[in-house]
């Protein structure tokens, strides 16, 4: 009896280990395992078409590994790999990092022996982890095909990065909720008309049927979406207000309109702002979804989400810009730039950095290209030769242009580190839950003096 | 027979020997050279010498999550051991249900650690803003106790089996000499089962010491440190520097964090081993 009770205790524990083992590496279980599995189905796949195609096109050399970071458009870039390798029969992987695991699949992967060749950094402070390994393509037909010099990212004259898609993001509204609640966008033109709709809307919310704001969520899941993305826009007006284009240390400017916007959308949302700390991107996605809330702030890779069978159509939706009482109000855009930036890893072989630089060319030149990623992808590529986007929120942005508005700029790429942000995150969490002086002068503290501290730890 | 065996241990040692070489001694001595370097993958290292380990004792971010290990990994070994070893002593009173009481603590072991840390997750969320307390994320003192709420439940369980495997095999005319001498039920478990099951008591305090300090899944999903690294224990610490920090000079940093660690609880085990064996009586 004792010994089988010993033994039991230890099958017990082989279980439990062997199941622990599954936990830890499960964070993201679903998305990695199709992901993986889709990948591998996919590498099996070139690699035959590749065999197939091999004989007819001797000429073909190197081969293309692409890590993708964007696991939204995994089926489209696996597509548009395939195509390419029975066009000139060179293969091409695209494998697709887990959402939130790219930088970690990065890096175990350039550690192996066939490394990616092609992947992407999401502005200079991603840059500094891989700078050594960037190909300069300061001379590469792709580079040429850039519609500005703007969306190269580089280090010193080398060209380490290209911008490969522009997004926007801004306050998505529902346009017929706004309609019930006796409002049109154009009625909105400013902080403080956003406000006054705003409270107007909570004012009634149990009589309309739905509040202003969808949940501030500040779980992990969406929290980048107010300490990165909103955070963006105290920054801008004090870079614009500085003359600069980066800073070692941030003065906090304009944080009074920071905490005005982050009031609005705590004290005029769905659920308690102390109820913030656990909602979810997807929660607050659902109640934008189900017209449980007008405006949600978010960007225009959100448009998948929202349109489609049951869902909005274009005529219910549009982007208005995040109004924070700052600057030129009246002629404030949307919020449009870009984190992702394609590198070649110039630690491959040479025919495998031709090749890689052959597919990126042709991915935004040839037809199949352009058109794969403005339909397919919904992407705006600042290429000479882009297609039309049918993505709405990309059409707002281009009219509001056309307008005269300027586009908000992305500086957060500018922001020291990811450590700086959550300590923001952080802060704006607290004090959403205790919306005290106290607390927002932690936001404060955290955004002001945290900036020195990252900008000193990350450039020693 | 013994001659033959003595000339070929060799060859049969060698299947265990390789994989022990190739799954730990490579990687272990890898690591600690990547401890003195500056790197972003492992192929590429540039050696600094000692100064990733300099950074590591003026970062407060270790120190602090070192001490808040160490005042969960003191709460959490004495509840653990404690309420298993309650456990362990009712459930060998040859009672009714015994089997299906062991078996039903026992399970909660067999759950992941990330999935245990995030339906602790839900339900301590829950009833903090039933309570109207401040939640997980903001609230150090729930994330402490929700962590170690959080491995009790997932450990005792576990340790009480190796209990009531100890407390079976403490001999019966031991105690039914106690017994006879007059000695209390009280009396009978200091005197006699205590020192009688202090093996079992090594290997359960052993396994709970470094459990608690490697605890990482169970960490990351239930608080993921939060409120601004506040429960942040040492694995987790170590982790977030390798990965959630951008930049070469990061990577060597963590590694050197590793290396301490792995040394710190090497040292604590071995002491507590050698404490505790001292008291173990032979039958």
């Amino acid at each position: 009896m004792k010994k089988r009770l010993m033994a039991l205790a230890l099958c017990g524990a082989m279980g439990a280990s062997l199941l622990t083992g599954c936990g830890s590496s499960t964070k993201e279980t679903a998305a990695a395992t199709t992901a993986a599995a889709a990948t591998e189905a996919a590498k099996t796949e070139a690699a035959t078409t590749a065999a197939a195609t091999e004989a007819a096109k001797k000429e073909a050399k190197g081969s293309v590994y692409y890590l993708n970071f964007k696991p939204e458009q995994d089926a489209q870039w696996q597509e548009l790999a395939k195509a390419y390798t029975e066009e000139t029969g060179v293969p091409v992987t695209v494998v697709t990092a887990a959402s939130g695991n790219y930088e970690t699949t990065l890096m175990s992967e350039m550690g192996k022996s066939g490394a990616p060749t092609l992947f992407q950094v999401n502005g200079p402070v991603g840059l500094a982890n891989w700078k050594d390994y960037c190909y300069d393509l300061s001379g590469s037909d792709i580079y040429g095909e850039l519609t500005s010099d703007g969306f190269a990212l580089k280090d010193g004259d080398a060209v380490d990065g290209i911008a490969y898609v522009i997004e926007s993001y801004g306050i998505i509204t529902n346009k017929t909720l706004l309609e019930k609640a006796g409002y049109s966008v154009d009625d909105i033109k400013s902080f403080d008309d956003l406000k006054k709709v705003a409270e107007d809307i909570t004012a009634r919310s149990a009589e309309l049927g739905f509040s202003a704001f969808s949940s501030a969520g500040m779980d992990g899941s969406s929290d980048w979406r107010f300490k990165t993305h909103l955070a963006n826009l105290p920054i801008y007006f004090e870079y614009q207000a500085d003359g600069i284009g980066a800073t070692d240390a941030i003065k906090g400017s304009y944080l009074d309109n920071y905490r005005a916007i982050w009031d609005l959308y705590i004290n005029n949302s769905t659920c308690a702002p102390a109820e913030l700390a656990a909602k979810t991107g997807d929660d607050s996605r659902n109640e934008f979804l189900a017209s449980k809330a007008v405006f949600f702030q978010n960007g225009s890779w959100e448009y998948g989400n929202l349109t489609g069978d049951g869902k909005f159509t274009d005529d219910d939706l549009t982007m208005i810009p995040i109004y924070i009482g700052a600057g030129d109000e009246a002629n404030q855009g949307l919020c449009t730039g870009t984190e992702n930036y394609w590198c070649v890893n110039g630690q491959a072989g040479e025919d495998d950095i031709q090749a890689t630089l052959d597919f990126m060319y042709w991915c935004v030149t040839s037809e199949k290209g352009t058109n794969t990623m403005a339909n397919e992808m919904g992407f705006v590529i600042p290429f000479k030769k882009a297609a039309e986007s049918p993505n709405l929120f990309v059409k707002v942005d281009k009219e509001l242009t056309a307008a005269g508005k300027n586009p908000v700029s992305w500086n957060f790429t500018t922001m020291p580190s990811e450590e700086w942000k959550n300590g923001v995150g952080s802060a704006l969490t607290a004090y959403a839950a205790d919306q005290t002086d106290a607390n927002w002068d932690a936001v404060v503290k955290a955004f002001v003096d945290g900036w020195a501290t990252e900008y000193a730890l990350a450039n020693p | 027979m013994e001659k033959a065996l003595k000339k070929y241990s060799p060859i049969f040692v060698l299947p265990t020997l390789l994989a022990f070489i190739i799954g730990f001694i490579i990687p272990f001595a890898e690591g600690l050279y990547l401890s003195f370097c500056q790197f972003t993958t492992v192929k590429n290292a540039k050696w600094v010498g000692l100064s990733n380990y300099k950074r590591v004792f003026t970062d407060q971010s270790f120190i602090d999550s070192l001490g808040f290990t160490v005042s969960f990994a003191v709460a959490a070994i004495i509840l653990i051991n404690v309420i298993a070893f309650g456990l362990a002593l009712l459930l060998t009173r040859k009672l009714k249900g015994t089997n299906i009481f062991r078996t039903v603590f026992f399970m909660p072991n067999l759950i992941g650690g990330i999935v245990l840390g995030y339906i602790w997750q839900i339900l301590i969320n829950c009833v903090l803003s039933i309570v109207g307390q401040p939640l997980l994320a903001l609230n150090k003192e729930a994330g402490y106790w929700g962590l170690i709420i959080l491995t009790c439940w997932q450990q005792i369980g576990y340790m009480m089996i190796i209990y009531i495997a100890g407390l079976q095999n403490v001999p019966d005319d031991l105690i039914e000499a106690a017994q006879i001498d007059g000695a209390s039920a009280w009396k009978t478990l200091w005197k006699v089962k205590l020192p009688m099951v202090m093996p079992s008591i090594t290997i359960c305090v052993f396994l709970t010491l470094t459990n608690s300090f490697k605890l990482f899944d169970q960490n990351l999903a239930l608080t993921a440190g939060d409120p601004n690294h506040m429960t942040e224990m040492l694995a987790l610490n170590i982790y977030q520097t390798f990965y959630a920090r951008a930049g070469a000079q990061w990577k060597g940093l963590g590694q050197a964090k590793a290396v301490i660690f792995c040394i710190l609880v090497i040292v604590i085990a071995l002491a507590q081993l050698k404490a505790t064996r001292s008291k173990e009586v032979q039958q």
